[in-house]
């Protein structure tokens, strides 16, 4: 891990008891008489917004109703049939720009829109059903190989285990999950859920994972296609983008995911790394993430820097403000120039240029200044790990920006090899669609076998 | 200010707002609290012959809304369960010290006159305002051949009527039972035996719901139980019909009517009263909040009433009977249509699928390039049947509005489309005038 690299700095005053405090449920679950009274404000809406927008297709008035009429199971089954991961979905949705955003009492007049993510959050927290909520369908006797146990992969093999098919998923962490292990804040997931998650939705039966596989080290596609009657890319984005600064490699430079990862996995807070004065740049929801999360672990000063305004930032209002609440200072407008190195090469800050937009298009002021720091966390975008790719098969997948290309039915150029979540293009980066990428990639590879088997 | 004192079949009372014979006013302590919280009058729980009455627990259940709001209230309770002895002594004391207000013994005795020439002294003798007679308790007591054992046979509600009218010179109001195929029959039975006044609604048979793991309805007693008299905001549409039928109905028009029945507020209170009623009582509102209601509903009604130019309550009473009228005479000309005004429209579309899967189709759902929901009143089809205005959960946003058909008032008697229309319009008397409010 690249915190390695941080080992040279303090660790936090304050004791893993004290830090965990910091890390709690950021939003609160809903007790029973809070979902009571949030249930009943829903409209139950015809052709309902909230479900309209929901990547993955959930009945937002059906459960929320089923809720209501306190038959929490079937709210429960509601959500997951759609979304097997709505438990994790439930806590990192942005709702503020998905289904809270749709719902119509967030209509002006209101602005009080039904607290969707909560409910669903009750109605799988819950739930009291006694063993798996799906049954397997007979046996196919085909077997799909799923790469990567992040959402994507996860929702792939839960939905092709449904459909009757055997499913090994081939994962190089040592945990399952993906980012809702390794990358979601702390605050945002808490306790094991990952972990619990994984169990519960393994519990269907008929998937195996191995861990510590690694596409393009130990394992190569050609090898996965030969063996297996179809193999789905989970891939993520596993590259963190560079700023392509001189001093980038420097002790007290890394990736904000790297950190995020550390803070995870920690079994004690106290013993992590802690700057005194951190720089985070990036806009997007990781950036917010990685700021407030420095912040509450102690640091006394966490800037984020963003090259744009408020407005142009990925991370969303809600998440913004979540920054501020947190006393991140934000300071827009402002560009990476030069990595700040003390005698010993180690970060001390960074210099940045002004900028503004000039003809319509971004543009350094040539004004300058300086932000002390003991540390630069990166948080400007992942793209997709090539090395994972490189194989004489894998070389051979269509890209599509920086992505890998995938048709309506999230086929890959190459027959039998399919790709979904982060890894493809088009997307929005977000679990849910990883999620939704996962189920239709695995109906379509359960049609495309069966279809297959029908017409010969 | 409006003045809110009414003269109520000769009883005086310095606001129209009565507590009625319910467990509120079931002994001294809970009437002297409702005096001082401003009621103007309390019907006292309704007195038997001693041994009194013995009560079961648990006694109530309710009918939840959405948000457990009750809807309606259910209860088991018999009539007083303390001596008549201390009742009426502290009948004598309450009025003694509350002289303005109106205190009306409610009273449940078996079918023999005897037993109410006997009673009736006895009870004009606390220096109470009047009697009420309790002919529609549903349950337990009908059982023993009282309360609506009585009210649902006009031939006994007459009767008794008539020896409580022979051996008291109090005012006698009669409480009917809604638990009757036509409430006009024991209203007219009270009227002919002498009655002053009727009072309606009692309560209604009712099971408000189940304990479905051990498959007995609430309330449960013991492993069982029984149903109770329904009441609450739930029955204000059953009780306002049954004032309406029998302020309207020619054979009692002009008797006093003291309205029950969901009255929680001065809105209520207004409506019983424009239905003909000359004071309005209330249980299940004062159940549920306590007696501090009598001040919001006083505030309410009188404000209203300035606003409207009303200088007191017999100024409306009565005022919406002769727009209440038989169906054979509503206009058959009269159109409205809907219109969904789209600046408030929140587009959950529930006008739109409850007129399309169980009315008329008249509303079409248009989507746009950017997937956005226009909901639009298609008029041809529209007949103007209030379903989607009731559905939609923003106030106002839909209206029915009035159409210029440019065609005169025509009732079904007169309506050619009626195959029995000259036999109609020979048989019955014309269309009664209606009047503006």
């Amino acid at each position: 891990m690249m915190i390695e690299s941080l080992k040279y700095m303090p660790q936090p005053t304050q004791s893993n008891t004290a830090l965990a405090e910091h890390f709690t449920d950021l939003a609160p679950a809903l007790t029973a008489r809070q979902a009571a009274i949030e249930s009943s404000r829903c409209l139950y809406c015809y052709d309902a917004p909230c479900t309209r927008i929901c990547p993955s297709e959930i009945d937002v008035a059906s459960f929320i109703r089923n809720i209501h009429d306190e038959n929490i199971n079937g709210a429960a089954a509601g959500i997951l049939k759609q979304n097997i991961l709505g438990g994790s979905c439930a806590r990192v949705c942005p709702t503020e720009i998905l289904c809270e955003d749709a719902c119509v009492r967030n209509h002006d007049a209101e602005g009080q829109p039904v607290k969707i993510g909560l409910l669903q959050r009750y109605a799988i927290d819950n739930m009291t059903i006694q063993g798996h909520p799906f049954q397997r369908a007979p046996s196919t006797g085909k077997k799909i190989a799923v790469v990567g146990a992040g959402p994507a992969g996860l929702s792939c093999a839960h939905r092709l285990a449904m459909l009757g098919n055997d499913v090994v998923v081939f994962e190089a962490k040592e945990k399952s999950g993906g980012l809702n292990e390794y990358g979601i804040a702390k605050y945002k997931l808490t306790d094991d859920f990952a972990q619990k998650e994984v169990d519960f939705l393994l519990g269907i039966g008929g998937i195996e994972i191995r861990h510590g596989q690694t596409l393009g080290g130990n394992l190569q596609l050609k090898d996965l296609h030969a063996q297996y009657d179809a193999v789905f890319l989970g891939l993520g984005l596993g590259a963190s983008r560079q700023l392509g600064l001189t001093g980038e490699d420097a002790p007290g430079l890394l990736a904000a995911v790297d950190y995020i990862a550390a803070l995870r996995q920690a079994d004690d807070l106290s013993t992590l790394p802690l700057p005194a004065r951190a720089i985070v740049i990036g806009a997007g929801n990781t950036a917010i993430d990685m700021a407030v999360q420095i912040q509450r672990l102690g640091a006394e000063e966490v800037t984020l820097v963003y090259r744009r305004g408020f407005e142009a930032m990925s991370a969303t209002e809600h998440e913004q403000h979540i920054a501020k609440e947190n006393q991140v200072r934000m300071r827009t407008w402002a560009q990476p120039q030069q990595v700040l190195l003390d005698d010993a090469g180690r970060v001390r800050g960074m210099r940045f240029e002004k900028t503004a937009i000039v003809n319509g298009r971004l543009a350094g002021t040539g004004e300058s200044f300086d932000i002390a720091a003991d540390a630069i966390f990166k948080a400007i975008g992942q793209s997709l790990d090539d090395s994972g790719i490189s194989d004489p098969l894998a070389s051979m997948l269509k890209r599509e920006g920086d992505k890998i290309h995938v048709d309506a039915q999230f086929r890959t150029v190459l027959p039998g090899i399919y790709a979904g979540g982060d890894c493809v293009a088009p997307g929005q980066d977000l679990t849910v669609q990883a999620v939704q990428h996962g189920k239709l990639a695995a109906h379509a590879i359960h049609q495309d076998i069966q279809s297959k088997l029908e017409a010969a | 200010m409006a003045d809110l004192s009414i003269n109520f079949c000769g009883i005086k009372s310095p606001n129209p707002f009565w507590l009625a014979s319910a467990p509120p006013t079931d002994k001294a302590y809970n009437v002297v609290r409702a005096f001082e919280a401003g009621w103007g009058g309390v019907v006292w729980k309704t007195l038997g012959e001693d041994p009194a009455a013995v009560n079961v627990s648990s006694r109530y259940s309710a009918h939840y809304g959405k948000n457990r709001e009750v809807l309606g209230f259910n209860n088991i309770e018999l009539i007083t369960d303390r001596s008549l002895e201390i009742n009426l002594r502290e009948i004598t004391q309450v009025k003694k010290d509350w002289p303005d207000r109106a205190i009306i013994v409610s009273l449940m005795l078996p079918c023999e006159e005897k037993l109410w020439a006997d009673i009736l002294p006895l009870v004009e003798a606390t220096g109470a305002d009047g009697i009420e007679l309790n002919f529609g308790c549903p349950h337990g007591m009908p059982e023993r051949g009282m309360g609506a054992a009585v009210g649902q046979v006009p031939e006994y509600v007459e009767m008794v009527t008539r020896w409580c009218k022979t051996h008291s010179k109090l005012p006698v109001i009669v409480k009917l039972t809604p638990n009757i195929t036509d409430v006009r029959a024991p209203a007219r039975a009270a009227k002919n035996g002498g009655a002053d006044a009727v009072s309606l609604i009692n309560t209604i048979n009712s099971i408000t719901h189940l304990d479905l793991d051990r498959m007995v309805a609430y309330p449960v007693v013991g492993n069982a139980s029984t149903h109770g008299g329904y009441c609450g905001s739930a029955v204000k549409p059953i009780a306002l019909n049954m004032v309406a039928e029998i302020a309207r109905d020619p054979a009692t028009k002009g008797l006093p009517i003291s309205g029950i029945g969901g009255i929680g507020n001065w809105r209520d209170a207004a409506e019983f009263i424009a239905l003909g009623c000359g004071s309005v009582q209330v249980c299940t509102a004062a159940m549920l909040h306590g007696f501090r209601i009598v001040e919001e509903m006083k505030d309410g009604l009188s404000r209203w009433m300035d606003e409207k130019g009303y200088k007191n309550i017999s100024e409306f009473s009565g005022k919406a009977v002769p727009n209440t009228t038989d169906w054979k005479y509503l206009d058959m000309n009269y159109q409205v249509i809907a219109q969904i005004n789209q600046d408030d429209c929140i587009k959950c579309g529930r006008c739109y699928v409850a007129c399309e899967d169980t009315s008329h189709q008249s509303i079409a759902q248009l989507i746009d390039a950017a997937g956005v929901r226009t909901y639009e009143v298609i008029k041809e089809e529209c007949v103007g049947c209030n379903l989607c205005e009731i559905t939609c959960p923003v106030q106002g946003c839909i209206t029915m509005v009035p159409q210029q058909t440019g065609k005169p008032y025509m009732n079904w008697t007169q309506d050619p489309r009626n195959p029995r229309a000259e036999a109609v319009a020979a048989a019955i008397p014309a269309a009664p005038e209606l009047v503006q409010g």
